[in-house]
């Protein structure tokens, strides 16, 4: 561990992860006020020792708004992370040690969704499934899987040749015991540094889902919302639009740190 | 050997033109697919209740939503052909006028966003990588993590206040000349260039690594021609491919930008579709954008060719 410590990005974006994790499930009690408690007498209100970052058109606390925010954040990073992890990874697996025909429709599907811009894609599947959460959710996930798949092809097509696993296959084990307990265990290193790196994406495509109004819906939380609810005001109370955006950085970038320190650790030659 | 790259060569384009085809029918099938999956008959919404059923029947019949929807497609796909894309629920007019009128916008911005990318971002990777583990490098790394860390939406927020409302010096929002077109291209511009400034920077690292280099340093060529010669010409091919994959992402990314500063562009009037389910319109701006997209990929694998003699031309289309 004494190892993974002496990376500074690591060491950075592990700090920071850790402090929002904290945030997110101590929110109830950082948070100074209820994070919907509407306060018309105290609307619009700068930054105080009360409201530290202020308060918004409905007297609600930006402070506690962002707190609770990291919950909205990192519960949808982590399930979109999971979904695109699972698909990526399967479908990976799949076309490595197949090949032929499984091979290429998987890697037609994989071109396909790597080349389209991904907003717009997510744009196209929240049209039809409709505005909200949940949709964006899956709308997000399912675009975002392309880059596991393709990393972990060439890891399984470079792996399913090595004597361990042909001595496996000499064995008779089935093909699907011979990806989950043979070739899977040796692309744990790619996955979680794929997986940390997908995961301040998801966050980005899901605030601005939430800016357009497409995804979280007011009066939740969300950062992307409070930010899109802040333009308005952004002559007379900058603060509404100013904190969720740092709150952002703050979160995306630490997890960046993170994933690129874990790659330097675990997988420098990989190209993420 | 000319005739033979270039015969390989000929046949690359051929692969990847007729990929990319396969591609935009893949695309037009999905969007095809999506105006179906709507809720909600199209006859019936246009239509009274008080309407007879045989009206109903014929008016289906008359519009040929009767066929089957392979036949359907088709008769779809042939209008699209003619370059018409059906007509604005919202709007009222044809979606290929509101088109037109936009599409110059967006091209505007996200082309001059593409090349002030480049601008910065290229210059500053090959300092970085030449420089390498020094303070210079790490600090060019940091910034471009931090960049890349920031939504565009909310840099497009915090220019606006800055420049538009302390300062005062530049319009907020809308098209008002080309001064308009500063803050949202540096909201564009600046997350995005991190991913082109760390390419250049890894692609110089890599080749500085090679043998070919150390080769020309060892017989004392000086430093500015080995730099200009054998790296940067071997170190920028991914980064000119690159420059052809990035456009359409860009025009994903100006769909927020648009948004923020009332941009007059396709982006923002896919958004306000998407809000008011003007559905015709979305189907006809995604389309746009798919073939905008494959275009410009078909067109960076082609360069790519050209410019790598390593590429193996006779594996063709995938890959990559």
């Amino acid at each position: 561990m004494r190892a993974y410590f002496k990376n500074s990005s690591f060491t950075v974006g592990f700090i920071i992860f850790l402090s929002v994790f904290i945030i997110a499930i101590f929110a109830p009690l950082i948070a100074p006020h209820p994070y919907n408690e509407i306060n018309t007498s105290n609307k619009l209100k700068p930054p105080s020792l009360e409201y530290p970052f202020g308060t918004d058109q409905y007297g609600r606390c930006i402070f506690s708004r962002v707190i609770y925010g990291s919950r909205i954040a990192l519960k949808v990073g982590l399930i979109v992370v999971t979904i695109e992890t699972l698909i990526g990874v399967s479908l990976g697996l799949l076309a490595g040690y197949y090949g032929g025909i499984v091979d290429k429709a998987i890697s037609f599907i994989t071109d396909f969704t790597w080349a389209m811009p991904p907003l717009i894609l997510a744009l196209a599947i929240v049209t039809v499934l409709g505005p909200g959460l949940t949709n964006v959710v899956i709308a997000i996930a399912v675009i975002s899987w392309a880059q596991f798949t393709r990393i972990i092809r060439a890891k399984t097509q470079s792996l399913k040749n090595m004597p361990f696993v042909e001595a496996a296959r000499a064995l008779g084990e089935s093909d699907f015991s011979i990806l989950v307990r043979y070739i899977l265990p040796n692309t744990v290193g790619p996955i979680i540094v794929l997986t940390t790196l997908a995961l301040p994406s998801a966050i980005l495509s899901t605030t601005a889902l939430g800016f357009l109004g497409l995804g979280a819906q007011p009066p939740a939380p969300d950062w992307g919302v409070m930010l899109s609810e802040g333009i308005s005001y952004i002559r007379v109370a900058p603060w509404i639009s100013l904190f969720p955006g740092l709150a952002i950085v703050y979160t995306v970038l630490g997890f960046n740190l993170l994933g690129e320190g874990l790659r330097d650790i675990l997988d420098p030659r990989l190209k993420v | 050997m000319w005739v033979i790259k270039m015969g390989g060569l000929v046949e690359y384009t051929v692969k990847r033109l007729i990929s990319g085809l396969f591609i935009v029918l893949a695309v037009t099938i999905i969007l095809f697919a999506i105006m179906h999956l709507m809720p909600g008959d199209p006859i019936k919404l246009i239509s009274d209740p008080r309407v007879p059923p045989e009206r109903i029947e014929e008016l289906r019949r008359l519009w040929g939503l009767d066929k089957p929807l392979h036949i359907q497609y088709f008769h779809w796909l042939l209008r699209v052909l003619r370059g018409d894309f059906g007509t604005s629920i919202v709007f009222k007019q044809p979606v290929a006028e509101l088109i037109k009128a936009r599409l110059p916008y967006t091209l505007l911005l996200t082309g001059s966003s593409l090349i002030l990318e480049y601008i910065i971002a290229v210059p500053l990777g090959l300092i970085a990588a030449i420089k390498w583990n020094t303070k210079i490098d790490r600090f060019v790394v940091v910034i471009s993590i931090i960049l890349w860390s920031i939504p565009t939406f909310w840099l497009g927020i915090l220019l606006m206040m800055l420049f538009g409302i302390w300062l005062g010096v530049l319009p907020l929002s809308g098209y008002s000349g080309l001064r308009s077109l500063i803050l949202p291209l540096l909201a564009l511009t600046l997350p995005s260039l991190a991913g082109t400034l760390r390419l250049t920077r890894s692609e110089v690292l890599e080749v500085l690594r090679e043998n070919y280099v150390l080769t020309a340093y060892a017989k004392g060529l000086p430093k500015p021609k080995v730099v200009i010669k054998h790296i940067l010409r071997n170190a920028l091919i991914p980064v000119t491919v690159m420059f052809f994959l990035y456009f359409p992402w860009l025009i994903g990314g100006s769909v927020i930008i648009e948004s923020v500063f009332a941009w007059p562009g396709m982006g923002r009037l896919l958004w306000k579709s998407i809000v008011t389910q003007d559905y015709p319109v979305v189907q006809g701006i995604i389309l746009i954008i798919a073939i905008l997209t494959v275009i410009s990929n078909t067109i960076g694998d082609i360069v790519g060719a050209i410019l790598d003699p390593r590429v193996k031309i006779e594996l063709g289309g995938g890959g990559a």
